[in-house]
Parts: structure tokens; C-alpha cells; sequence
């Protein structure tokens, strides 16, 4: 299998709080991966371990066969972009002007702004349906609408590779499912996308690798129709659920086991 | 709006271009009015030829001596407040970032005040001042230090050490004799009056050091305000720009402080001026200093003639100019 970007033998740590030890991950290459584990599992710090955000305590993160970290920091956003959990919104910045910025490791002090940065930001607004909000300002947007044009900022660095982590937290349904579906859509288009979500019945239906991370180790990591069971659910979120097919999707659906049911109509 | 020459471009918005060359303008207007009126008034062709030493005796005096270095110590040391001033405020993302109210400027008062009891002459006040800006700025780093340097904990560190600074400042004013206490209590307000090259040129030479170090760090630091992560996923090395941008925010501080006393209020209003006025996302280095320079000398230029022949400190003018135009301002916002 190949792979561009891995991490070998990773101790993650936060200043002297170990988050995880002996961590091997590899994610396969124009793959949809997933990381996914209850709250603290260290899915955000493999993450930003993957995105050079965080430099391991030991063991390494390797970029097409080469140490993250030894490649110049701007060629390195080249080739793997971030979308980090939270950013902040300049004052007063329009769309237009805030996709712009993902043109930074394109451009140099003398080189600010050239024809292929015009149709990066273009072609970003296109695909992430921001195209009409251009002149608006990123403030006064809804939350799902300011998600997407962050999207753009990340597409129009023109990366074969994106991050995201949690790209859904703080959007409604509607606007989760918005959100994915633009992934999906990335990744269909050849990107590798790797995201940190919370939802597994959304991380079974757009993945096409799953990483179930607890305890700050990989419990299981494969193709979600096939690794997905309600043993591992058990095992993994300390929940007990029956899977089924996903009506939609036909991928694993996770059903909570219920303590009431509503009396049956006669 | 770009500018394109053969593989060259660089991104302008035209207006905080339109704002640039009018603050330049006024810049420029203010210099002249304060060149020419006073008690002597100077017509604007003699300062002319006074500046290139062609002029009537008196004119050259008064313009050469008196006036002009006035005049430019204004120009740059409002230009380095209000850089310096966009530097912390970009990087704390507060406009309480500057270093006004971050202790740094208090803590060149210190020194400034230590120097002045000591019985030190201009230099070793001026010195005292910018060992006294430096020292503050490395403590306060240093306590809000913790795995790198958050802003809101650089603000709160730097709130803490300016009320301890102030204190401590208005205990030496107590335990100096009168004559010094007098002294240092004028330099405390901030003040141009009687500025000579000498105190022009270290000025000078900082912020030729400076600017163009500050030209090249601008746009990362503009991308810095988004977030270290959002920043660092763009490839920039934010630790050392943060590093270069404290060094250059200090020094220039220190040395305007040194030149001109803690003149209040420049650091913080200029940038917000300069922000408002040119609808620009963030601070803007090269506006602020502009902004500052004009605020300054504008302000001067009224403390000197507003209640002629009574001479004010310009510090009592920034504050009371600069403060009532962003409070207009501020009552435009839209937020």
C-alpha cells in the first residue's frame, strides 16, 4: 500500500502529559481517512502529530519518505494542508480576501499574487459553493457558511493532502452533512482527506479507511463495513448497540440499545 | 488592486493606499506649519533656503536648531510608537497589546526616572530608559512564558507589571528630591520641547534598522492573527517570527521612549486609527507608523500653539486628540 504521510514509533506528549506512546499510523494514499475514539483518546494529537502542529517526543512523522520536519516549513504547505479546529476570523476580512491567504506558501515578498493564485481562489470559492458570499464580510456569516469558506482558504493552498480536525463541531445536522458531502466530493476528485470526527455513523458512511484510536492507541483501523462490530463499539466507547446497515448508505449503522421503548399502537 | 511587473506582484488595497498618501500629505503639512509659526514666523520659501543653509542667519537658527529637530524627533518617534504599537497588537490580537498599557513603557519610565535621580545627563537618561524598556519587556515575556506565549496572558502579565511599575515610579518620585522630582515628573509626560539630533538620530537609526525588518515580517504576522495553527499549517516558522517581531516592538519603544519621554496613548490609538480609517482585516504595519508620526507631530504642533505662550507637553495632547477622534470613530463601528 502506499503512502505518503505516516508516523512511526510517535510518543505524543503536551508538555509532560503523555498522550500516547509507540503510535504507528500510515494513511493510505487518495484514501478518506477517519480518526475516530471517545473524548481524550488522542485523535486531535495524532492529528496535529500528522500536521507537524505538534513535534513528537520521539518517533517520526514521514512525508513522501522524508523526516516532516527536516523539509522547509512552506514546502511542507505545499503538499499537506490543515484545517485547524478553530481559527480566528480578522476583523472585518471578506471571503474573497480571507481564501486569498491560503495562497501564502505559493507566493514569495516580490511574488504576491499571480494568475495561478487568481484561479486557485476561484476554482476554491467554486467548489466550496462561496462564490456569490465573495464580497461579504466572514463575520456575518452563519456558522455552516464560515466553515465553508475556511474549507476554501484550505483548498485554495491546493495541497494533495488535507487535514481537518473536527470539521463539524459547532454546526447543525444540516450543515454537518454539507460539510462531509464537500469531503467526499474533495476526495473523489483525487485529495487525500484526513479528518478527526465525533459522529461514527458519519465516520462509517464517508470513510474509506477508519483509525478507532482509545487510550491513546490504535484499537482498529481498516475499511468501516469490515472492522466496525458492536463488540467494538463496546470495547471502544464503553456502549452497548446493535450495528445495522445503514438504509442509505448500506455502511454499518450504530443503534444505541435503549432502556424505554415506546409502547407498541395496537 | 495588483501590481504586476513582468514575474513580479505585489497586492495593494487601494485605500489604505488612498489613507497613506493623504497621512503623508498631512504629515507633510503639519512639518511646514511647524517649521514656519511661532513667536518668529519663518515664510515657507527662507526654511527652504535655511534648510540648505542659504537663509537669513536667524531664520537658519530657528529653523536649523530649534525647529527641525523638533520636528523630525516627532516624526519618528510617533512613527516607532505606532509601529510598535501594531506590532503587540497583532500579536496579543488586543488592542490592549500596546505597550503602553503592557508595562513596557512604564518600565522605561522606571529607568528614565532611575537615570534622572542618579543626576544623569540626556544620554544616560536616554539609556536608562531603554534598559529599563528592555528589562520590563524580557521579565514580562518571560512570567507570561509557558510553552511558547499566549496573548491575553502576555496582556494580563503585562496589566500586572505596568500597575507595579507605576507604583513603584510614583515611590521614587516621593523619595527624590524636589528638583529631580520636578525634572523627572516633565519627562514623564512625554515632551519634545527642546529635542535636539542628538536625540533625533538613535531614532533615526533604529527604525532604519527596523522598517525593513518589519517589511518582511508583515504578511506572516497578518497570517499569525488567524491562529498559531491556522499560521504554521501555511508553513510559517511562527515562533521565530514572534521572536523577531518582539525584538523590533521593544526596541522601538525603547528608543522613542528614550527620546521623547512615555508619551501616552500614540501606541495604542495609532494603529486603531490607521486600522479604521483604512477598512484593512487586522493591524497594518506601515499605516500605523504613519498614523503615529502625524499624530504626534500634530499634536505637538497644538501643544505649542493651542494656549500660546503657555507651552503644553505633547502628552497631554495625544491623549486628548488621539482619544476623542477613536472615540468617534468607535461610534461609527458597525460592531
Amino acid at each position: 500500500m502506499d503512502c505518503r504521510l505516516s508516523g512511526t514509533g510517535l510518543t505524543l506528549a503536551y508538555d509532560q502529559r503523555v498522550v500516547a506512546t509507540g503510535l504507528n499510523v500510515t494513511i493510505p494514499d487518495e484514501s478518506f481517512t477517519v480518526i475516530i475514539g471517545p473524548n481524550a483518546c488522542g485523535k486531535s494529537t495524532l492529528l496535529r502529530a500528522l500536521a507537524r502542529m505538534l513535534k513528537p517526543k520521539s518517533g517520526a512523522v514521514h512525508l513522501d519518505g522524508d523526516v516532516i520536519t527536516s523539509l522547509p516549513s512552506k514546502e511542507v504547505a505545499r503538499r499537506l494542508g490543515l484545517l485547524p479546529q478553530s481559527s480566528i476570523v480578522p476583523d472585518g476580512i471578506t471571503v474573497a480576501d480571507l481564501v486569498a491567504r491560503g495562497r501564502y506558501p505559493h507566493q514569495k515578498l516580490m511574488r504576491q499574487w499571480s494568475k495561478a493564485d487568481e484561479a486557485a481562489v476561484s476554482e476554491a470559492m467554486r467548489a466550496t459553493d462561496v462564490a456569490e458570499l465573495a464580497d461579504r464580510i466572514v463575520d456575518e456569516l452563519s456558522g455552516g457558511q464560515r466553515q465553508r469558506v475556511w474549507l476554501a482558504m484550505a483548498l485554495a493552498q491546493e495541497t494533495p493532502i488535507l487535514l481537518l480536525d473536527e470539521p463539524t463541531t459547532f454546526l447543525d445536522i444540516s450543515h454537518q452533512i454539507e460539510v462531509l458531502d464537500l469531503c467526499a466530493d474533495l476526495h473523489e476528485q483525487g485529495r487525500t482527506m484526513v479528518a478527526v470526527l465525533h459522529d461514527l455513523n458519519q465516520a462509517c458512511r464517508y470513510a474509506t479507511h477508519l483509525i478507532v484510536m482509545r487510550g491513546g492507541a490504535i484499537v482498529a483501523e481498516g475499511d468501516p463495513t469490515e472492522i466496525v462490530t458492536s463488540e467494538l463499539v463496546r470495547e471502544v466507547f464503553e456502549l452497548r448497540c446493535e450495528i445495522i446497515q445503514d438504509p442509505q448508505s448500506g455502511t454499518p449503522l450504530i443503534v444505541p440499545e435503549a432502556r424505554r421503548r415506546v409502547p407498541a399502537s395496537s | 488592486m495588483n501590481v504586476r511587473v513582468g514575474p513580479w506582484s505585489v497586492r495593494l488595497a487601494p485605500r489604505a493606499l488612498l489613507v497613506s498618501v493623504i497621512l503623508v500629505a498631512i504629515g507633510f503639512a503639519v512639518t511646514v506649519a511647524a517649521l514656519s509659526t511661532g513667536e518668529f514666523t519663518v515664510p515657507v520659501p527662507d526654511i527652504i533656503s535655511a534648510i540648505f543653509g542659504q537663509g537669513p542667519p536667524v531664520a537658519e537658527l530657528i529653523v536649523g536648531k530649534l525647529r527641525a529637530p523638533r520636528v523630525v524627533t516627532g516624526l519618528l518617534v510617533g512613527a516607532a510608537f505606532g509601529l510598535s504599537g501594531a506590532i503587540f497588537q497583532s500579536l496579543t490580537r488586543n488592542p490592549l497589546g500596546s505597550p503602553d498599557f503592557i508595562g513596557f513603557t512604564a518600565g522605561a519610565s522606571t529607568g528614565g526616572i532611575l537615570a534622572v535621580v542618579a543626576g544623569g545627563s540626556a544620554m544616560t537618561i536616554a539609556g536608562g530608559a531603554l534598559a529599563g524598556c528592555v528589562v520590563t519587556a524580557v521579565l514580562v515575556y518571560a512570567l507570561a512564558y509557558r510553552g511558547g506565549v499566549q496573548g491575553y496572558r502576555l496582556v494580563l502579565v503585562g496589566i500586572g507589571a505596568n500597575a507595579l511599575l507605576l507604583a513603584v515610579n510614583s515611590y521614587l518620585l516621593t523619595r527624590a528630591n524636589i528638583n529631580d522630582a520636578a525634572n523627572a515628573g516633565a519627562w514623564l509626560t512625554g515632551s519634545l520641547s527642546g529635542r535636539g539630533w542628538d536625540h533625533a538620530v538613535p531614532v533615526a537609526l533604529a527604525l532604519l534598522v527596523l522598517l525593513p525588518l518589519c517589511a518582511f515580517i508583515a504578511r506572516p504576522m497578518r497570517m499569525m492573527e488567524m491562529g498559531d495553527d491556522a499560521a504554521k499549517a501555511m508553513g510559517i516558522k511562527v515562533e521565530a517570527v514572534r521572536a523577531v517581531a518582539v525584538t523590533a516592538g521593544v526596541l522601538l519603544a525603547g528608543v522613542a521612549t528614550a527620546a521623547a519621554g512615555p508619551v501616552v496613548f500614540v501606541a495604542l490609538a495609532a494603529p486603531q486609527l490607521a486600522r479604521r480609517l483604512t477598512r484593512s482585516p487586522g493591524v497594518t504595519l506601515a499605516s500605523s507608523a504613519l498614523m503615529g508620526a502625524v499624530l504626534l507631530t500634530a499634536a505637538d504642533l497644538a501643544a505649542q500653539r493651542v494656549l500660546a505662550p503657555t507651552q503644553l507637553p505633547v502628552g497631554v495632547l495625544t491623549a486628548a486628540i488621539g482619544g476623542t477622534y477613536l472615540v468617534l470613530l468607535l461610534r461609527k463601528d458597525r460592531h
